[in-house]
């Protein structure tokens, strides 16, 4: 710590070796903890808190001193791990994977602060160190290999966590969740070995698992389109994308409460993230040749998620089918690929992050109340609980996005996106935002209104201290986010810049951006025929900024 | 002076801080003293800014003013702006200065509530957002006041969220206008991907180039926006049952305020609207003109003094629509100003009568409401003549501008204004009646209460007969025992004659002789002994004849023990017969209640008007809820409450000489609002004459409404029941079978969709590992470990092989 601290007195030369210090420490927490005596409960979480929160601020750290002009990869480094094969410590951060890092540095200790695992302490903090070490790992590297080895890591920790910590059918949950990974990442497997082979092959350079250096390659056309659809798939399973998708309601309802705001929060975002970082950079022909395909599953994807959503009984598969919802829209902007569909993915996967996994805590709560998450065991609770009711209100307006929240600036400039890029997906995309409102709106009438028609409805106890702090926390970035998105967009929009800029001189093809208005002042707004003298339109500079 | 502009929603959204954190500290009334000062102080703050644009001239008074940069990206860019021109210094004017009446109201209204400070912080973010609706300097800012005013109506709306329907209504209110929002937003999508930008300042100034076709599509979608937050057909529904809410809430958002957004955002994009083929702002119109008669046409059947509102807020607002689609900007908006005070002041009126009334909603338990609550009274009728187009009232001059548009461009939509407005001067005059005139209602016994009470009176009539059975069942016990006793003592009497024989045959067996022997024998004893002895003889010989006589004496009294029970036999048929005498009574007695109850039972369901209904027999039997409207005094509000209302009337009644038609110089208006306009609106080109002509035949169509309904309401004259017809009080059955799809067809589609991923998408998954899991169990059967089966293989494998080389074979 007093190494960090010393390094951000000069924060104009960042630190060396800040990736890789940011993912050793999770990692280096997760043995640590479980050196520490199982006896010791207490010091066992906080050791988590403490590794975690180290590794959340120097997250922050990284996001203070992110560069806003530079669209490149920053904080990069880069060493010789296997020569033979090219494969390297390849790190860095870009606009695309900066706030995800953040997300996945802050979410951790917040979860490990806010959730009390119900047993076996020592285990749980040890395995949720590792899936943080994992999760910023697949953020930073620019190595395929290095990817492909957190992409894994990831996979363990979240098998146990569900399998040890989750309810009533967690082994048939956590069995499925892994299997499905698992069938995706082989195939990315066989597709990154392909594209190291093909490219190497065709540089005559020698084998080299760089990402920057790979996204230079010039692969025959139909080659590069086989391999993007081994990737494609692993990330598909990852999103989930319909039809793909079955294994997320299982995952999410059997987590425990931590698994599943993790899985929303970050886990989610491993495919999308995917889909930017190696399908559109790696393959940009490829991307854009399966472009309509993947429109047409998002579009899918928002509208029946939304619809069978609404059908659910059980509350916590609610909010998971709405998260194969949200996530169609982050696909339809990717595949917008132009400016604003990207930008807004990748804002929108941060404000999903944001939202569902407020919703998941929300829902935890509720279930550690009344050990039930059946909306009809559930009724009247805003009588019993008006704050929690409260929260859970702005929550699920964020979900819907309303504008003023942080959902709706994502979604707006998805939608828009995709619009200007291909305007029915976006028409059809639309219609998803009538159906959340249709299921959220309804799942709270039958949850919160109406009287408590049970005791244990009518004893529900309202949000404590510690849980208000934790929503609370959740609900700062929620608003912020929704009223001054600025300094998000200033650094996301550069990277995806440079990422469309590489597309287009790949491929030959600009991205459909939409006319570009200049400003238009109030002198011109008069200017045209109408008016008895136009000279009051002098004035307008004056007026108009 | 301009840049005072942000104080404007500086002030309710602090409120909204301040009272999201100290709320609950406040509580009743400071919290609402606090919002009410708050959306005041944005009401002085528009009033500096409405002074700086007056202090400039025509076309200086368009300005925008930035804040921050909301969201660039890439050649997108909306900043959190404002824009000040004359339309958006209009709505700010009557939002504030009427949201801040009925804060004030809204003080009185909710004393006492539970949630009374959490009211508050609802009505003053929807205030905040209203006001970023209308000075938004983009579509998107102004689609974030839109959505904001939504989510804040379906917290009020659902605001008592303990009845079920209050929350349905919500819901209903949320969903109905994100169908409409969805149009608003692929709206904004298609002027951004056709100008670039969707910043009010480009979009209209760019307009003009807009191709007729594109134009077009924006109007159209612009126009779903519209009739989901203005309550046009098809997405009305959600208004009528928005009245679960508060009252002031009512007035303030589904009255005066937010139902105007749509018609707002149509004038704000009037370049838009004018670059399109002709047939898009006829749409408008049409749909305008329909929806005002629609709803006008329910309004006349409902009997919740609400509800009538509700409909009739409907229909002015397709009044809106018919105004704007014909060009007559001006004209909507006047209308939209007027309308916002004398809807505001009947709301309130009505929520001040509901609140003098005990919660009661239903006019038919009204009546005679003005010599009790006067200052209501006085107010809601002052609503009701501008409403109803009688001059010099407000309505009267701007509902006669927009017919005097129509007249002027299209014939056919002036005939279906004007069917509305006698409707509307109907079904306001209706309510009047049954409200304030007439008898008072409030003690009168209801149909049900009436039936109930003869219920009973013939279930006690019917116990009576009960009770008469019972009585003879008991005397006819008492004459079978009474029966019984005499064979009991007949049988004494027999018993004791045949003891009396005996005792005689005894007494007669005894000589005289040796009685006389025995006497003497007493006589002569000389000693004493011998004289006991013979006097105990002389007992023995004489005993028999005083048993015999004892006997006798025995039968004697037996045989009047059984004329006794001869007469209590008698008695006891006496009683029986009397019995039965009874029942026969109350027999008869039941049957006239029953025909009493056959002549006395309300005989329909109307509620009587004029005379009180007939509870002449059942007084004694009337639920006690009736005793408790008898025994309650309806009370004037208090001062909070009517002081909105004054002043309220005052603009109900002045507010139409925002635009007098006498002359060019009154149309101040028509001028102020010249430079949001561009020169697109219409303009009236009717001669003096016929101008005169119009408002005579609007005012007579006004009198022919009001001068019916006093004949059927205050009269009784005509049937009530062949004019509110229940399909009209059912709304065209247009819910129903809106609910009738939701529930049916729509959530069975639903369903399909959950269970076909139940079952297809997961099933599949399940089915693949199921094979896999099959698969290898079944080859694990061939890993027996027995060499001869391992040798059996390979022998086959080479059979097949020779066979395979064999066919193939080439010579």
């Amino acid at each position: 710590m007093s190494m960090f601290l010393a390094a951000a007195e000069t924060a104009s030369t960042p630190f060396p070796h800040l990736l890789t210090l940011l993912v050793l420490v999770p990692a280096v927490g997760s043995a640590v903890v479980a050196l520490i005596s199982k006896q010791r409960p207490d010091v066992c979480r906080q050791a988590a808190f403490l590794f975690s929160a180290t590794a959340g601020a120097l997250a922050v750290y990284l996001l203070w001193n992110f560069d806003v002009a530079d669209g490149g990869f920053q904080f990069v480094e880069s060493t010789t791990w296997v020569r033979d094969f090219g494969i390297g410590w390849r790190l860095g951060v870009d606009g695309i994977s900066l706030f995800l890092v953040v997300l996945s540095g802050l979410l951790f200790p917040f979860v490990i602060l806010a959730i009390t695992p119900e047993h076996d302490p020592k285990p749980y903090y040890a395995w949720l160190l590792l899936l943080q070490a994992g999760s910023l790992g697949v953020f930073v590297a620019l190595d395929l290999f290095a990817f492909f080895v957190f992409f894994e890591i990831v996979l363990v920790p979240m098998y146990f966590l569900i399998g040890s910590w989750g309810h009533g059918n967690r082994t048939y949950a956590a069995m499925k969740f892994f299997l499905f990974t698992m069938f995706g990442s082989a195939l990315m497997l066989v597709g990154i070995l392909a594209l190291v082979a093909t490219a190497a092959d065709a540089t005559g350079a020698g084998a080299t698992f760089d990402i920057r250096e790979l996204a230079q390659a010039d692969l025959a056309t139909n080659t590069a389109r086989l391999i993007f659809c081994a990737f494609a798939l692993a990330f598909a399973v990852k999103v989930p994308i319909f039809p793909l998708h079955t294994w997320l309601p299982d995952a999410h309802t059997e987590a425990p409460t931590a698994g599943s705001v993790i899985l929303a929060g970050i886990m989610l975002k491993l495919g999308t993230y995917g889909f930017v970082r190696f399908g559109l950079y790696l393959f940009p022909e490829a991307s854009r040749w399966a472009a309509p395909v993947f429109l047409t599953l998002g579009v899918v994807g928002i509208l029946y998620g939304a619809v069978v959503a609404t059908m659910q009984r059980d509350l916590k598969r609610l909010v998971a089918y709405s998260s194969v919802a949200h996530l169609g829209f982050i696909v339809l902007g990717t595949f917008a690929m132009n400016s604003q569909g990207v930008t807004g993915g990748i804002m929108q996967m941060v404000n999903h992050g944001l939202s569902t996994g407020a919703l998941f805590l929300l829902v935890g709560m509720i279930y550690e109340r009344r050990h039930t998450r059946e909306i009809a065991e559930l009724n009247g609770l805003q009588r019993s609980a008006p704050i929690m009711a409260a929260v859970f209100t702005v929550v699920m307006l964020s979900s819907i996005g309303l504008p003023g929240l942080n959902g709706f600036v994502g979604e707006f400039l998805i939608l828009n996106g995709t619009f200007i890029a291909n305007r029915w997906y976006a028409v059809i995309a639309a219609v998803g935002v009538i159906l959340a409102a249709l299921y959220l709106l309804w799942a709270y009438q039958r949850v919160f209104h109406g009287t408590p028609r049970s005791v244990e409805n009518e004893t529900f106890a309202d949000l404590r201290l510690r849980e208000g702090l934790a929503v609370g926390a959740l609900l700062v970035p929620i608003v912020v986010l929704g009223v001054y998105p600025k300094p998000m967009i200033e650094r996301i929009e550069p990277s995806v810049v440079v990422l469309l800029e590489h597309i287009e001189a790949r491929t030959g093809v600009a991205p459909v951006e939409g006319p570009t208005a200049e400003r238009s002042t109030v002198e011109e707004l008069f200017g045209g025929g109408h008016g008895d003298d136009a000279s009051h339109g002098a004035d307008a500079g004056k007026v108009d900024k | 002076m301009l840049d005072l502009v942000w104080l404007i929603p500086a002030f309710p959204l602090f409120g909204f801080a301040v009272l999201v954190l100290f709320g609950r500290k406040l509580g009743d009334p400071a919290a609402g003293w606090l919002a009410t000062l708050m959306v005041g102080g944005s009401f002085a703050a528009a009033i500096a800014v409405f002074v700086g644009l007056l202090g400039l001239d025509g076309e200086e008074r368009f300005a925008v003013r930035t804040l921050f940069e909301w969201i660039p990206v890439g050649n997108f860019s909306v900043d959190v702006g404002v824009l000040i021109d004359p339309l958006s210094m209009t709505m700010v004017l009557f939002v504030t200065g009427i949201a801040t009446l009925i804060h004030l109201y809204a003080i009185g209204y909710m004393a006492g509530d539970e949630k009374f400070s959490k009211f508050f912080i609802y009505l003053n973010l929807f205030v905040f957002s209203m006001l970023m609706l209308v000075l938004g300097d983009n579509l998107l800012l102004t689609f974030l006041g839109w959505e904001g005013v939504g989510a804040c109506s379906y917290l009020l709306i659902s605001f008592w969220f303990g009845d079920e329907a209050n929350a349905s209504a919500g819901k209903k209110a949320f969903v109905t206008n994100r169908i409409g929002d969805f149009g608003f937003m692929i709206a904004a999508f298609l002027t951004f991907a056709t100008i670039g930008s969707i910043r009010y300042v480009d979009v209209l100034a760019k307009a003009p180039t807009m191709a007729a076709v594109t134009a077009t599509a924006v109007t159209l979608l612009l126009l779903v926006g519209a009739c989901g937050k203005s309550a046009q057909l098809p997405l009305y529904v959600w208004l009528p049952d928005a009245m679960a809410g508060p009252t002031p809430v009512s007035a303030l958002i589904h009255a005066a305020t937010m139902v105007t957004a749509g018609v707002y955002l149509l004038t704000r994009m009037n370049p838009v609207i004018a670059a399109a083929y002709d047939w898009a702002p006829t749409t408008i119109a049409w749909v305008g003109g329909i929806t005002a008669l629609f709803a006008a046409t329910i309004a006349v059947a409902q009997n919740d003094i609400k509800k009538v509102l509700a409909y009739s807020t409907v229909s002015q607002l397709g009044y809106l629509f018919l105004a704007v689609g014909l060009g007559g900007y001006v004209p909507a908006i006047f209308h939209m100003i007027t309308h916002a005070f004398f809807k505001a002041l009947l709301f309130l009126a009505a929520g001040s009568v509901i609140h003098g009334m005990h919660h009661e909603q239903d006019m038919r338990r009204f009546g005679g409401l003005a010599r009790l609550l006067p200052i209501t009274a006085g107010t809601f009728i002052v609503g009701w003549l501008a409403i109803a187009g009688v001059p010099p009232f407000s309505g009267f001059w701007s509902k006669d501008e927009v017919l005097a548009y129509a007249w002027q461009e299209n014939k056919a939509l002036w005939v279906i204004g004007l069917l509305t407005a006698l409707l509307t001067a109907f079904y306001m005059s209706r309510q009047v009646f049954l409200t304030f005139f007439g008898r008072y209602r409030f003690g009168d016994p209801s149909v049900e209460e009436l039936n109930a009470a003869w219920d009973t009176r013939i279930a006690v009539a019917g116990g009576a007969g009960i009770d008469a059975a019972a009585a003879i069942a008991t005397a006819e016990t008492a004459l079978d025992e009474a029966v019984a006793a005499v064979g009991v003592a007949e049988e004494a009497v027999t018993a004791a004659r045949a003891d009396a024989d005996a005792a005689a045959a005894a007494a007669a067996a005894v000589d005289e002789a040796s009685v006389e022997a025995a006497r003497s024998a007493v006589a002569s004893a000389e000693d004493k002994d011998a004289k006991k002895a013979a006097e105990k003889a002389l007992k023995e010989l004489e005993k028999p004849a005083k048993d015999a006589e004892k006997a006798l004496s025995a039968a004697a009294k037996a045989e009047g023990a059984v004329e006794a029970a001869r007469a209590r036999v008698a008695d006891a048929e006496a009683v029986v017969v009397e019995a039965r005498r009874a029942a026969e009574a109350a027999a008869a007695a039941a049957d006239d209640v029953r025909r009493a109850a056959e002549s006395g039972r309300p005989r329909s369901t109307a509620v009587p008007l004029l005379e009180a209904p007939d509870a002449s027999g059942v007084e004694d039997f009337l639920p006690h809820e009736v005793a408790h409207r008898r025994a309650y005094h309806p009370h004037e509000s208090p001062w909070t409450m009517t002081l909105p209302l004054v002043l309220l009337s005052g603009g109900a009644i002045v507010a139409g000489g925002l635009n007098l038609p006498f002359a060019k110089s009154l149309h101040v208006l028509e001028h102020w609002l010249e430079p949001a306009l561009f020169g697109h609106e219409t303009h009236l080109e009717l001669s003096g004459t016929a101008k005169i002509a119009l408002a005579a035949v609007a005012v007579a169509v006004g009198l022919v409404g009001i001068g019916s309904a006093a004949a059927v309401y205050l009269r009784g004259r005509g049937d009530r029941a062949a004019i509110e017809q229940s399909i009209l009080a059912d709304a065209w059955r247009v819910d129903r079978s809106f609910a009738w799809f939701m529930g049916g067809p729509g959530r069975r589609s639903f369903d399909l969709a959950a269970r076909f991923d139940r079952t297809v998408v997961d099933g599949a998954v399940n089915g693949v590992a199921t094979l896999v899991r099959t698969a290898s169990s079944g080859l694990r059967v061939a890993q027996t470990g027995y060499v001869r089966t391992y040798a059996l293989g390979i022998a086959l494998g080479t059979v097949a092989l020779l066979v395979l080389f064999l066919s193939r074979a080439a010579f």
